[in-house]
């Protein structure tokens, strides 16, 4: 038998960047994946015969350049140049805004005054997102034990404080806890920019514009960066599949075994320290550490479980909001559906609609309340259009992220889906009319069934909030916030550890980083 | 009865003690009969005697015949379900393993830190089922340590009512009350007796150091055993007590009192006053070796890291003017640490103190040691600088606290 350096549950994208960096620093490492296939929310599959789709995720904006390079990804078959693509902020009445280049270095559709208040609001918000970009990137200080690469580094986040100068540094913490609304409305008035902006903070999270602190939503989206392009996006070749398959490759080139359909169901503790794990099949496997990439509540409250861990760490684990709010769309259309004033190139960027910063706040309000949104707001990509290949000739997939549809629906989301699908496909309408007579096939995700299908408690986004409490050293709960947990031997590496969600490989790299520090 | 819940009002509901200022317990009626000094105090919510005839008696009564002290404001839960043990075993320090049904033991537990959260006796009525004592109110933290053991959780400190009869002559007066058995106690048993129509039970625990007994019954039962342990021990020289002399009793035994003698880390509102089970001499209760337990990982990191800051001491001090919340000074000189609770004992014939150090004082330290107290004479403070040595504690050790069978009068 071969026995192991590290165990990593969960081949999700940041599972698999854990073991691959542990894998390349000489140990021997095993991928422990659920599911028949790696990948977890960074999927794809086949919803309608022809049709593919990137499962959960759909646009890549963040993965780290560190971790393309760790994994040297590129020289794998992924191909990030040249792919970045606009968005397109619908407005079916006054016509479109479009940013282009990396989050907006150019618009399409702005008034003068509008065009000079974004180039000034997109400028400060990357000063400041370059003061917040390290704190994203590396492991969270650790108030207590600062070692002292970690203390310069945080000397450098004051440093790049300084650096924006008395008025940038006054500017920075007034705006730092603010609500969205407030901030794009003190520069521009457009409302389908301001829609967008506002979208795009809340974006994954139960919020709305006007909630304090939903700036922050977009800073963390424009900390993200792709192809050497800030606050960029793009559509990778193959879809988000294709990410995975590249990262699935790095791990196995590097010697990392990786076995699917193998459920973890108990993390072995033995005298406060991790040794291994059993599988849902009886099956127990040894080690040195185990890394959990998975949910960080899923790892303790039901793989460590109750009596391994303290009651007010438990008390805090359970206390971590993960409800998610977004629905995910596929839909297979038998034609390329027309946007209200696009051009028909922008079709293959991300088309947003959300017509104003209102209409966001109008569409969260329901959600507080357990309802959906009655005219939800979308971020619509057609990747069929950049890549044909996962559509049959002619025909088109529409993708999209739909907010909000809160986890626990009001009487159910057995008998609100049908009606949620239908005020959707009526969203589409008005901004893609005749859009509906071109359905051949939809599928609706709702929180309830990404959770159960995807393994992801509550279907969200990041595997529990991404707010200001539930950020840094507190994410997912004090305690656990450096990777390394309560329990010796066992450290986390999924998107609920620091900095978070979305396809970007950090948890997983920095955990690894961690795994190896402690040596 | 609270199972493993979140709802704020369900835990509200099952905290109901907190919509009355001062509660009076089942005893009231017999102890306001009985009350010569008026002098009440409010211990957990409750109104409780300070003195209820004369506090110099009072004490001797303990110590030489058989006193009879209202613990009904103790705060009391009822665990049970076959998780029970597992779940106390996570709860508390000590190994609950070893504690076989029918017995007591004292144990502490702790919140994530290792800081205490409280210390009290927990009972084993049966292989599921325990009884746990304490001073705090730990309702919630007890439902929420209760999340993923199959165990209920009950506050049943209105509903049993509890009395300590302690004494030399203890034994005799529940002999006398046709509590057949009890002899066969030692030392932390329990056991049930029939009364009235129900039960009660009784163990032989205490606070006092003396041969004693605690006794456990339905509240509406209070005042019939009441009733009955006076009319027995009307020969045997039993005599209720109040506070102040059962705490010179628990002076003298060395036991220390939860926000008198530490401060729980619930109470605690500076951050260096919580302690860890090593810093208030509980350190003998933690057992590594029994699985995990609350606080495990922060006691054995302090540990090994050395970073226990304080030590609780049994201080013998010169003279005799009690030393209570003296100030320690090491060579006169250095501010050391606090005296929480002083006394002259007159069993002992010493002038004695509980006092917390800061570490190396107290613990590889120990010369050289003064208290500094403050007398205050008509209107005027004698500034007395007396030496004080580190002694064993109990300061008083009585045979017949253990000795089975118990001595009879
Ligand atoms: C609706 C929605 C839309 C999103 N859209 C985007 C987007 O467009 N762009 C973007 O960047 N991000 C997006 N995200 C976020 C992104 O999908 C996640 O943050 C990211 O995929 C998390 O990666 P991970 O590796 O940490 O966890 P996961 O992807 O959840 O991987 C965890 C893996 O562990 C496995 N697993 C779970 N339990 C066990 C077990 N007991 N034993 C063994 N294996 C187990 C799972 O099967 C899974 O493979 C979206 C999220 C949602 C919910």
């Amino acid at each position: 038998m071969t026995s192991f350096d590290d165990i990593v549950i969960g081949g999700g994208h940041n599972g698999l960047v854990a073991a691959t960096v542990l894998a390349k620093a000489g140990r021997k490492v095993l991928v422990l994946e659920a599911e028949d296939e790696t990948g977890g929310a960074a999927r794809k599959h086949e919803f309608h015969p022809g049709f593919r789709v990137s499962s959960v995720a759909h646009v890549l904006n963040r993965l780290h350049p560190d971790v393309v390079k760790a994994l040297e990804l590129d020289r794998l078959g992924l191909t990030l140049e040249g792919r970045t693509m606009p968005t397109i902020a619908l407005a079916p009445d006054a016509g479109p805004v479009v940013l282009r280049g990396a989050y907006g270095e150019t618009v399409d559709g702005l008034s003068l005054s509008d065009a000079a208040g974004w180039a000034e609001l997109r400028a400060l918000l990357f000063r400041q997102v370059g003061v917040l970009k390290p704190l994203l990137a590396r492991r969270a200080p650790d108030l207590e034990a600062m070692s002292l690469s970690e203390k310069l580094a945080l000397g450098g986040v004051a440093l790049s404080l300084r650096r924006l100068g008395k008025e940038g540094m006054r500017d920075f913490l007034r705006m730092l806890l603010m609500n969205v609304d407030d901030v794009t409305g003190e520069f521009v008035e457009n409302d389908a920019l301001r829609g967008l902006l506002a979208f795009d903070a809340v974006q994954g999270s139960h919020l709305g514009p006007r909630s304090p602190t939903s700036l922050i939503g977009l800073y963390f989206r424009l900390a993200g960066e792709i192809g050497g392009a800030e606050g960029g996006q793009m559509l990778p070749k193959g879809g988000m599949g294709a990410v995975i398959e590249a990262m699935h490759a790095a791990a196995e080139r590097r010697g990392v075994t990786i076995r699917a359909k193998a459920p973890v169901s108990r993390i072995l503790i033995e005298k406060g320290r991790a040794v291994g794990v059993v599988l849902a099949d009886g099956e127990e496997i040894r080690a040195r550490t185990v890394v959990s990439a998975i949910n960080p509540r899923t790892t303790f409250a039901d793989l460590v479980g109750p009596r391994e861990l303290d009651t007010g760490f438990l008390r805090k684990i359970l206390n971590v909001r993960m409800k998610g709010n977004v629905a995910r769309l596929y839909l297979a259309l038998d034609g390329v559906p027309s946007f209200a004033g696009v051009a028909a190139d922008d079709h293959a960027g991300r088309l947003v609609i959300a017509p104003s910063s209102n209409a966001v706040e109008n569409a969260f309000n329901p959600a507080k309340y357990g309802e959906f949104s009655p005219e939800p707001a979308m971020e619509i990509v057609l990747p069929s259009l950049s890549d044909p290949s996962l559509a049959p000739g002619g025909a088109c997939v529409l993708s999209a992220n739909v907010q909000f549809a809160p986890y626990a629906l009001k009487g159910g989301w057995d008998k609100g889906k049908p009606k949620f699908l239908k005020a959707i496909v009526a969203q589409l309408e008005r901004c893609a009319k005749g859009i509906g007579k071109t359905i051949l096939a939809s599928e609706l995700l709702t929180p309830a069934d990404i959770e159960a299908r995807f393994r992801m408690p509550g279907g969200h986004w990041h595997h529990g909030e991404l707010q200001p409490d539930q950020m840094l050293m507190s994410r997912p709960v004090f305690g656990a916030g450096g990777y390394d947990t309560p329990i010796d031997g066992l450290y986390l590496a999924g998107a609920g550890s620091h900095p978070g969600g979305g396809v970007s490989g950090v948890p997983g790299m920095n955990a690894a980083r961690r795994v190896l520090a402690e040596k | 009865m609270a199972k493993a819940t979140k709802s704020t009002s369900a835990r509200r509901d099952a905290q109901a003690h907190i919509e009355m200022l001062r509660l009076e317990t089942p005893f009231h009626p017999r102890l306001e009969a009985l009350s010569q000094q008026n002098d009440w105090y409010t211990w957990a919510g409750y109104k409780a005697p300070l003195s209820l005839w004369d506090e110099e008696l009072e004490y001797f009564a303990i110590r030489s015949q058989a006193a009879l002290f209202d613990i009904s404001p103790m705060v009391k839960y009822r665990i049970e379900g076959p998780d029970a043990e597992a779940f106390c075993n996570r709860l508390t320090l000590r190994d609950v393993a070893k504690l076989k049904p029918g017995r007591v033991h004292y144990t502490a537990w702790c919140d994530e830190n290792g800081h205490v959260l409280d210390d009290g006796t927990l009972f084993r009525l049966s292989a599921d089922r325990f009884r746990l004592c304490c001073q705090e109110r730990h309702l919630p933290w007890l439902m929420d340590s209760a999340i993923g053991f199959d165990v209920e959780v009950e506050e049943e400190t209105e509903t049993i009512a509890g009395l300590a009869l302690q004494g030399p002559t203890s034994f005799a007066v529940l002999r006398a009350a046709g509590l057949d058995g009890v002899e066969r106690l030692k030392p932390f048993d329990l056991a049930t007796f029939p009364h009235k129509r129900g039960t009660v039970t009784i163990s032989r625990t205490g606070f006092t150091g003396d041969l004693g007994y605690e006794l456990f019954v339905d509240a509406r039962q209070a005042l019939s055993l009441w009733d009955r342990l006076m009319e027995a021990g009307r020969v045997h020289g039993i005599r209720a007590i109040g506070y102040t002399a059962l705490n010179r009793a628990r002076i003298e035994a060395g036991f220390i009192v939860a926000n008198a003698d530490f401060v729980t880390a619930e109470h605690a509102v500076r951050a260096d006053r919580v302690r860890m089970p090593d810093e208030i001499g509980l350190g003998w209760m933690v057992d590594r070796e029994k699985g995990h337990f609350n606080g495990r990982r922060a006691i054995l990191k302090a540990r090994e890291k050395g970073a226990l800051r304080h030590v609780l001491v049994g201080l013998e001090v010169e003279g005799n003017v009690p030393a209570e919340h003296a100030i320690v000074y090491h060579k006169g000189k250095r501010e050391v640490g606090l005296v929480s609770a002083a006394i002259w004992s007159p069993t002992a014939k010493r002038n004695i103190a509980i006092a917390s150090l800061d570490r190396p004082y107290g613990d590889t330290v120990t010369d050289d040691l003064w208290v500094e107290i403050y007398a205050m004479r008509e209107l005027r403070y004698v500034k007395l600088m007396k030496r004080a040595r580190v002694v064993e504690r109990p300061f008083v050790k009585l045979a017949r606290r253990s000795a089975t069978p118990p001595g009879d009068f």
